[in-house]
């Protein structure tokens, strides 16, 4: 019985033939608990977007992508569990979706060598690639989102926003405090009054905060929220009348799931985004071609081209595109993670390869370098047409204010540098 | 009158209002301790899958839909029609009973006389079991469920104050609105409890269930019955929680806002998980105005709450209307 059992393995390993080069790429995703609704969208764009490379041009260089998905539930210590379960498997870069999971992350990916993509999240000053080896959160940022609300509101007001109140409504975490100091410094730049308005979390009772934005009439709210936090604050909004076309959400606070359980009182609401959306690109049309069609997509196929779809999708495009660069660099398709890093290092997004890739204007350019880790800091605003049911397009990307931006991430990636013991270099 | 005065008269309101909110979550933690001592930790995701089900029948959604398409190759996920609210909620109401009838005969009925702990850990299971089972039915988006529940500012109640104070109150109608349910609610379980039967036989079994089985009373019947007045409770808590943030899977931690509650209205009390979600309510939200936000940074709410409901513990552990526990040796 056991020699029989033996030569059944033995065949079984036979058939099975020798192992195919892969590159591995983790999905640390969250399809379940409170922020489900949201980890889904950004998990079944990631991973279709590999699907399609593997299933219409054979993979990147010939060599097919693997991706290795773990449930995080939007935890922590599970996100670092995830991260310890998968890295060894080859693992080539790691996109947490989670600031509190990047923090973590951090200084386990400098000490294994594996590169980190926070895409809108995470460690801002991570920016700073002589510091922060590992990490690259291209195209934008925390800060770069906290710029573009005010650049918005000074656009729309003549540029003078001095004696203006402005009001941020936030998740009371490291997530929401983030773009506190950059706003503070703004606010010394362009005059306007800075009211601090923070939401434990989960945010689902948001009473006081709203009853005191009535009461104080700021001019505009913009929001850092994430979750059951940004439907109740629209919702919120909505309930006391105040002006939608002035309320200006992060990126993360722009999905169809914070607006549509506020019907149509949600119509006018701003949100700022890196990224393009819809579907009227010629790559959704080989998506369902060869992913959603043909039964292969990470999910029932429902969110090809929602908000956080788009922007999973996104992800995964770059991931491919640094590894195309790292594979030249390399010369071997079959990349390390080391590699990986040097080709994300060396990446530049241009119009004439997002219209080859089928994404005509579907992001901002941008070259990434040692010193520049975060990309040029392009962003645009979005609003929702309730009607239609679907964000649009209201500006064209532009720039987040670098002298304030950059002189923050200088300061903050020293004093990590300096804690850390790390001297700052790009040999 | 100093305009402080007449903000801290609105934020009063609305605490007593948002007090009702929490009060309604609390009820259904209580109805179950009374009766059996389980301290029902899914009690807020009984509220997330009533509030799923609820959406789920109004809008003619397949359960289960992208197991059964998963395994049979098909492509159906709606029935093609839409149920009216107040027929959608007695079918999620049957749904609710089914479940209670469920967790007795599968779970609990297996745990009699088993420690509190055991009992507890039971509820942590079964409220995980709740969102798996909640998340393959009816999917993980977020849905609108609109009941016809008025929202939004109360006309009346802003041009009235206005004229009084020249400045108008904010009171959301839905507020109002859960502030009757949760009357006719309380009401309602009180006279059940005291005036019927099933009531009095749910009674005798909270008091003491070896005395309540000697004449006659089915622990079963009564479990069952009181797992489902709490999947009422959960219904009634899960349609105005819903409505105000759509339905989605932070629902279920809505029961974090009720511990406090309980601690400081008492297990064992109806009336006391009102007036304790009241005092919390109106306690949280004036904390808030007068101290939190201007001295403290804010979002005080959660850490007041708590806070207060300590203090109550410390010097009236069984809340301040539940049952003193004298065991003599």
């Amino acid at each position: 019985m056991r020699k029989m059992f033996m030569t059944a393995a033995l065949g079984a390993a036979l058939a099975a033939g020798p192992a195919l080069a892969e590159l591995v790429v983790p999905d640390l995703s969250y399809r379940t608990g409170p922020y489900g609704a949201n980890g889904i969208p950004f998990s079944d764009g990631y991973q279709d977007y590999f699907t399609l490379v593997n299933e219409r041009d054979g993979g990147v260089g010939g060599e097919k992508i693997r991706i290795a998905e773990c449930e995080t539930g939007y935890n922590t210590e599970k996100g670092v569990e995830c991260y310890e379960a998968t890295k060894d498997e080859g693992s080539l870069v790691y996109q947490p979706l989670s600031t509190g999971i990047t923090y973590q992350l951090i200084p386990k990916t400098a000490a294994d060598g594996i590169p980190m993509h926070t895409m809108g999240y995470g460690r801002t000053s991570a920016k700073n690639g002589a510091v922060f080896r590992n990490v690259f959160n291209y195209p934008a940022n925390y800060w770069d989102g906290a710029s573009h609300a005010i650049t918005h509101i000074l656009n729309e007001n003549d540029g003078d926003i001095s004696g203006r109140k402005i009001a941020l409504v936030y998740h009371n975490s490291a997530y929401g405090k983030e773009p506190i100091r950059t706003l503070e410094e703004l606010a010394k730049k362009h005059g306007f009054e800075l009211m601090l308005l923070p939401v434990d979390h989960p945010g689902q009772e948001q009473k006081s905060q709203w009853l005191q934005i009535r009461r104080e009439k700021p001019d505009n709210v913009i929001m850092w929220g994430w979750g059951v936090m940004n439907q109740v604050a629209i919702q919120e909004a909505v309930n006391i009348r105040y002006p939608m076309d002035q309320f200006i959400g992060i990126w993360w606070s722009g999905s169809e799931n914070d607006v549509k359980a506020a019907g149509d009182g949600a119509d006018g609401y701003k949100a700022l985004t890196f990224h393009n959306l819809g579907d009227d690109y010629p790559l959704y049309d080989d998506m369902r071609k060869y992913v959603v069609d043909a039964g292969k997509a990470a999910g029932a196929g429902d969110q090809v081209g929602s908000v956080l779809y788009n922007r999973g999708m996104y992800a995964a495009m770059l991931a491919v595109e640094a590894i195309k660069t790292a594979q030249e660099l390399a010369g071997t398709s079959n990349i390390t993670s080391e590699q990986m890093r040097d080709g994300m290092e060396a990446l530049e997004i241009t119009e004439a390869k997002m219209a080859a890739l089928g994404l005509p204007a579907f992001g901002p350019e941008f070259k990434v370098t040692c010193e520049n880790h975060g990309g040029d800091g392009y962003g645009a605003v979005s609003q929702w047409d309730a009607a239609a049911g679907e964000y649009k397009l209201i500006t064209d990307y532009y720039q987040s204010d670098q002298e304030v931006i950059g002189k923050l991430v200088a300061e903050d990636s020293a004093a990590y540098a300096e804690e850390n013991g790390i001297t700052p270099g790009c040999d | 009158m100093p305009d402080q005065l007449i903000f801290a008269m609105e934020v009063f309101l609305n605490g007593l209002m948002a007090g009702v909110l929490y009060a309604l979550v609390a009820l259904g933690f209580v109805l179950i301790f009374k009766a059996s001592g389980i301290f029902n930790y899914a009690q807020g995701v009984m509220a997330l899958f009533a509030a799923l089900t609820l959406v789920g029948v109004m809008e003619g959604q397949v359960p289960f839909s992208h197991l059964v398409n998963a395994v049979l190759g098909t492509e159906i996920h709606h029935f093609g029609w839409h149920v009216p609210a107040l027929l959608a909620i007695a079918l999620t109401m049957l749904v609710m009973i089914a479940l209670a009838w469920a967790v007795n005969h599968f779970v609990f009925r297996h745990l009699v006389n088993q420690e509190p702990i055991i009992l507890f850990m039971a509820t942590i299971g079964l409220a995980y079991f709740l969102e798996g089972l909640g998340d393959i039915m009816w999917g993980a988006d977020i849905k609108k469920l609109d009941v016809g529940l008025p929202q939004g500012i109360n006309t009346i109640i802003d041009e009235y104050t206005y004229n009084l104070f020249d400045y108008g109150f904010f009171i959301d109608n839905l507020d109002i609105v859960a502030t009757l349910i949760a009357a006719v609610l309380v009401a309602g379980l009180i006279v059940f409890a005291q005036y019927t039967k099933q009531g009095r036989a749910m009674r005798a079994v909270a008091d003491d269930h070896q005395a309540a089985l000697s004449v006659g009373i089915s622990l079963n019947w009564i479990w069952v019955m009181v797992w489902s007045l709490a999947g009422f409770v959960a219904l009634v808590a899960g349609i105005v929680w819903g409505t105000k943030s759509g339905v989605q899977f932070s629902l279920s931690l809505i029961a974090l806002k009720a511990l406090p509650v309980l601690m400081l209205g008492g297990f064992t009390s109806i009336p006391g998980a009102i007036v304790g979600g009241l005092i919390i309510g109106v306690g949280e939200k004036l904390f808030e105005f007068l101290i939190g936000a201007p001295y403290l940074g804010g979002a005080t709410e959660n850490w007041f709450a708590y806070m207060l409901a300590l203090l109550f513990l410390v010097f009236r552990p069984q809340g301040l209307f539940g049952e003193k526990i004298i065991e003599r040796v």
